[in-house]
């Protein structure tokens, strides 16, 4: 370094590279092993853990409860009980001949998520067209915190408001013979799903890029015509996201359809007719069930039905989803 | 532009715009008839006295200390496993191996599961397979101590319940911690884990303390879960041991308003049931959302 004329800066800089390189051929770019600091991130890895473990002990040991109803040892007061029995038509599980028919539940269910889905999906998607195209800036600053209350409300809440409220308003306009129906419970649960929907499929549109829209708007098309025809259909993989995570949110939900379907397990076509859901029945039958009777092996039979739903539900939406929207961004 | 084009375009504004405003009526609706119904019955004896007369008259005391046991052992045990677990995923882990991915699966998935398969879950595996187990372990012959619904297995299954939550708020707080700031620390000699300890973490505390928030208000007003395995209508006392059962605000309405004996006389208390819970939610709700806001602005200056 002597006797090189080199200017200031420079003379810093071949030092520190000279450095580098010195250590780097010491340490071969490893870094050292610590004992201390091994033990610490295995043992974060075993926690971390904990949530693929739970996922696998949940479906473990609701199964394990509902094993002696597939396997045919389950039986109540009057003989075995198996799973032909979930093929009857009426779902009286408590009564002198009892009948463990599910279809009763699962039109019941169906029947819920169908009133939810057909008011929640449109009126959250035309919302969140509202917010991202045509909506003033004040329009957006209340519509996004009022649907973030509505995510937090409890759903005991809605329920609370839909058997005292919406069940006495609709029977009041509509005439209805049944307070408690699978109409009113289906817009209550429309309540919940709402807000789901609605982030989702916003989130879905604002990602799409800005040129898109801007092009759109050149080519002469009106706000309108760019939203329903270019953006909605563009943003059609994350609609779809979320219309599967709504309906998995409708079908699973328990506390409004047990405070707002009347929860009679009536196996009819009719909407505005009192329905028992599946979830329902769990939570209302499960903590007056014996254990280990029949009845008990049921409800978690249907427990398993539910998770195995919602669980092929949530899959297709990742993989679905996460596929289409790579397709979609990498070309 | 054709007058039908333009007719149409309108309607379709206009139908948009209802159905915003739908939305936002229906909050607002909600909230007031809450509050309408249930402020006059909320007072400070409300708030801190038994009931009394068979439910019809007196205070939800217990069911708010029984509330606010549960979210306390759920986020005791919830919070940092949660915050393990975000931890892991964001500093130790590459974020496409396998071990990444799978552990995002699961915590997506758990996000997924319907309320009452973790009241099932708590049931099967909790109460039935651990608290029997413990039973025949600890609590000397057909002694049911642990082997029943409890405020410690509740709040265990709530903990689960909420834990999606709490990783994802912890995560994204500890990946908003700019990475010169980890650089500046491995370079000073430090390891890891010393990086993480306090740098990382003491930066990432405002992003722990909302998915804690979050947790809590979801803990609390979720009633599904501990439909059977640790809540009940009336007990004589408060909890005072882990393998008590306990009231609680939710289970509470639920109970009152469906299965009571006299629903319409005691309609006062179930208004002011839900409008505490409702209150409660929204604080806590409000405090993650101002939290979150108050550490977005931070980290841009």
């Amino acid at each position: 370094m002597a006797g090189h004329p080199l200017p200031k800066g420079e003379g810093l800089k071949v030092s520190m590279t000279r450095n580098k390189e010195k250590a780097t051929k010491m340490n071969k770019g490893k870094s050292k092993f610590r004992l201390h600091e091994f033990i610490i991130e295995k043992s974060m890895a075993s926690i971390a853990f904990v949530s693929f473990a739970f996922i696998i002990l949940i479906l473990i040991f609701v199964f394990r409860e509902a094993i002696p109803l597939i396997i045919g040892t389950a039986t109540d007061d009057f003989g075995k009980v198996t799973l032909k029995n979930m093929l009857a038509l009426a779902w009286q599980p408590v009564s002198n001949s009892p009948q463990y028919g599910l279809l009763p539940l699962i039109v019941g269910s169906l029947k819920v998520t169908f009133v939810a889905m057909g008011f929640a999906f449109p009126v959250a998607i035309l919302a969140a067209l509202f917010t991202s195209t045509f909506a003033p800036k004040w329009a957006k600053e209340i519509l996004k915190p009022a649907i973030e209350i509505l995510a937090g409300f409890p759903s005991v809440v809605i329920g609370f408001f839909a058997l005292t409220v919406l069940a006495s308003f609709f029977q009041h306009v509509l005439g209805l013979r049944y307070r408690l129906n699978a109409f009113t419970g289906g817009i209550a649960l429309s309540l919940a799903v709402i807000p789901i929907v609605y982030t989702v499929a916003e989130d879905a549109i604002n990602v799409l890029p800005k040129t898109m829209r801007e092009a759109s708007y050149a080519l002469g098309a009106t706000k309108w015509e760019t939203s329903l025809f270019i953006l909605l259909p563009a943003a059609t993989p994350g609609v779809f996201a979320a219309l599967l995570l709504g309906l998995g949110r409708a079908f699973g939900e328990t506390m409004i359809v047990l405070m707002a379907t009347g929860n009679a397990a009536l196996l009819s076509p009719h909407l505005f007719e009192p329905v028992r859901t599946m979830s329902a029945t769990i939570g209302a039958e499960m903590a007056e069930v014996v254990f280990g009777d029949a009845h008990y092996n049921t409800l978690f039979f249907i427990g398993v039905c539910l998770f195995m739903f919602s669980f092929s539900l949530n899959a297709i939406a990742e993989l679905f989803i996460r596929n289409k929207m790579m397709k979609r961004f990498s070309n | 532009m054709k007058l039908s084009k333009k007719v149409l375009g309108m309607g379709i504004i206009s139908l948009s715009g209802f159905c915003a405003f739908l939305i936002i009526g229906a909050v607002i609706f909600i909230m007031a008839n809450v509050i309408i119904g249930g402020h006059s019955v909320i007072s400070w004896k409300f708030l801190t006295c038994n009931p009394t007369e068979g439910m019809t008259q007196g205070g939800i005391f217990p069911a708010i200390v029984g509330t606010f046991f549960l979210v306390l052992i759920m986020s005791l045990i919830g919070v940092p496993v949660g915050t393990i677990t975000a931890i892991y995923l964001a500093e130790y882990v590459k974020q496409e191996s396998w071990i990444a991915k799978s552990i995002r699966f699961a915590v997506n998935t758990l996000a997924g599961i319907p309320a009452i398969v973790f009241g099932l879950f708590g049931l099967g595996f909790f109460i039935q397979f651990i608290g029997a187990n413990m039973d025949k372990a600890f609590s000397g012959q057909g002694n049911l101590v642990w082997g029943k619904p409890s405020i410690l297995w509740a709040s265990l299954t709530m903990a689960l319940l909420t834990l999606p939550v709490v990783i994802v708020s912890v995560e994204e707080a500890i990946k908003a911690v700019p990475r010169e700031l980890r650089e500046a620390s491995l370079a000073l000699g430090a390891t890891k884990w010393e990086t993480i300890l306090r740098i990382v973490l003491p930066n990432s505390v405002t992003g722990i303390l909302t998915g804690a928030i979050l947790a809590v208000s979801r803990g609390a007003g979720e009633v599904a879960p501990i439909l059977f395995t640790g809540a009940a209508y009336f007990l004589p006392d408060i909890p005072t041991k882990l393998s008590d059962q306990f009231m609680e605000l939710g289970y509470h309405v639920y109970i009152m308003a469906t299965q009571s004996t006299n629903v319409d006389s005691t309609a006062g208390i179930q208004y002011a049931t839900t409008l505490v819970l409702l209150l409660l939610t929204f604080i806590l709700n409000f405090s993650a959302i101002y939290l979150r806001f108050w550490m977005r602005k931070r980290s841009f200056q």
